[in-house]
């Protein structure tokens, strides 16, 4: 069995550390000023936010560029957002999100990405 | 909300997250056989790298002949925005012993700080096994797992995207961004993220898009007003039961003389 590539593994796990673990193993991170405190509070939201945004509406064509898609993921991811909203139950919206988009490519309605 | 109660919210969302991370290791271990890999590299790849974006993106560069030097720089641009959330949970796991912050670090995801960031902010403090819990059981275990599937059985799996799995990702991370809305700086700084984010990722990349909507989501969330009610709904915040009172938990963390844990109780 090939294991040439597990040195390649190893140099991209040394290239993904630093990056998880210099925050957490700085010191000095529980004495942050009040505003830098406020900024940390709000990556939360922002960078999911960010995340679910462009995993929905960002694809990339035959020549890898990025495009803008509109699709039937959208109502997909939309009604999980909704139904954490309203009835602040992940799982449900998740379940609704992906039987909505799984229910909709068994009818032909969307396509497989 | 109570330890319990957050910890039993947290496993319900990790269901879903659970699922997402199976699906995905499995089309990862499937693409990794179909460029080559053999089980140990694609296993390997899973348990060292731990970061899906860079694998799948690993995979095709392999495939394409690039070389390593651009792989392995290709990853760090990719997982760069972990630093964010490590900077974001830092202030709560700054008691914690640093051997446990340097292996907590090894598992932290997308994934991994979605759900540990919800369930800290409901608990106004660190929690050990609940961080092992979102990082380990739903994403590291399922992720490895489905990877070795994958990578072995192969072309004998249905399609996962058929059954809707592949919305699954940005839906959890969308439903768990709602979940930490509490204000108005926190909406803006949402929806400044989101549409940053699709900005950049459509004139660059995606992967930077994600990075700039994170960074500069909070910037945008900071120059606007509080709402009137949002600085005594502050750290309530995250989806699960509404409070039963009306006190509002400070959202600085609370120091190790208030938690309860012994660090060692959770390792994986």
């Amino acid at each position: 069995m090939s294991t040439d590539l597990i040195p390649l593994a190893v140099l991209m796990g040394l290239a993904t550390y630093p990056f998880r673990a210099v925050p957490l193993l700085a010191p000095g991170f529980e004495r942050l000023p009040e505003r830098v405190r406020l900024y940390l509070r709000l990556v939360g939201p922002s960078v999911l936010a960010a995340l679910a945004a462009v995993n929905t509406m960002v694809i990339r064509d035959a020549e890898r560029n990025p495009v803008f898609h509109v699709g039937p993921e959208w109502l997909a991811v939309g009604l999980c957002i909704l139904v954490v909203a309203l009835r602040r139950s992940l799982l449900i919206g998740l379940v609704l999100a992906a039987g909505s988009i799984a229910v909709l490519r068994a009818l032909g309605l969307a396509t497989l990405p | 909300m109570s330890l319990e109660a957050s910890r039993r919210q947290l496993l319900v969302d990790s269901l879903g997250i659970m699922v997402s991370a199976g699906g995905f290791g499995l089309v990862y271990g499937l693409s990794a056989r179909a460029a080559g890999f053999s089980p140990l590299e694609a296993s390997a790849m899973s348990i060292i790298v731990f970061g899906g974006a860079s694998q799948f993106v690993a995979v095709g560069y392999v495939l394409g002949g690039f070389s390593w030097l651009a792989i392995v720089l290709l990853t760090a641009f990719l997982n760069a925005r972990h630093l964010l959330y490590a900077a974001a949970l830092a202030p709560y796991l700054a008691d914690q012993p640093r051997p446990l912050r340097a292996m907590m670090a090894h598992v932290l995801t997308d994934e991994a700080f979605a759900l540990a960031i919800a369930h800290f902010r409901r608990i106004g403090r660190a929690d050990v096994r609940g961080y092992w819990m979102g990082a380990i059981i739903s994403t590291f275990i399922p992720w490895n797992l489905a990877t070795l599937v994958g990578v072995t059985i192969g072309g004998s799996i249905p399609e996962p995207s058929r059954f809707g799995l592949d919305v699954i990702f940005p839906a959890a991370m969308g439903g768990l961004a709602v979940g930490l809305i509490t204000g108005r700086r926190e909406l803006v700084a949402a929806i400044s993220g989101a549409v940053t984010g699709v900005a950049v990722a459509l004139a660059w990349d995606p992967a930077a898009g994600i990075i700039a909507g994170g960074v500069i989501g909070p910037l945008v969330g900071m120059a606007v007003r509080p709402g009137p009610r949002d600085h005594e709904r502050e750290g309530q915040l995250a989806f699960g039961p509404e409070p039963a009172h009306e006190h509002a938990i400070p959202y600085v963390p609370q120091r190790s003389e208030h938690a309860h844990d012994d660090p060692s109780e959770g390792l994986p």
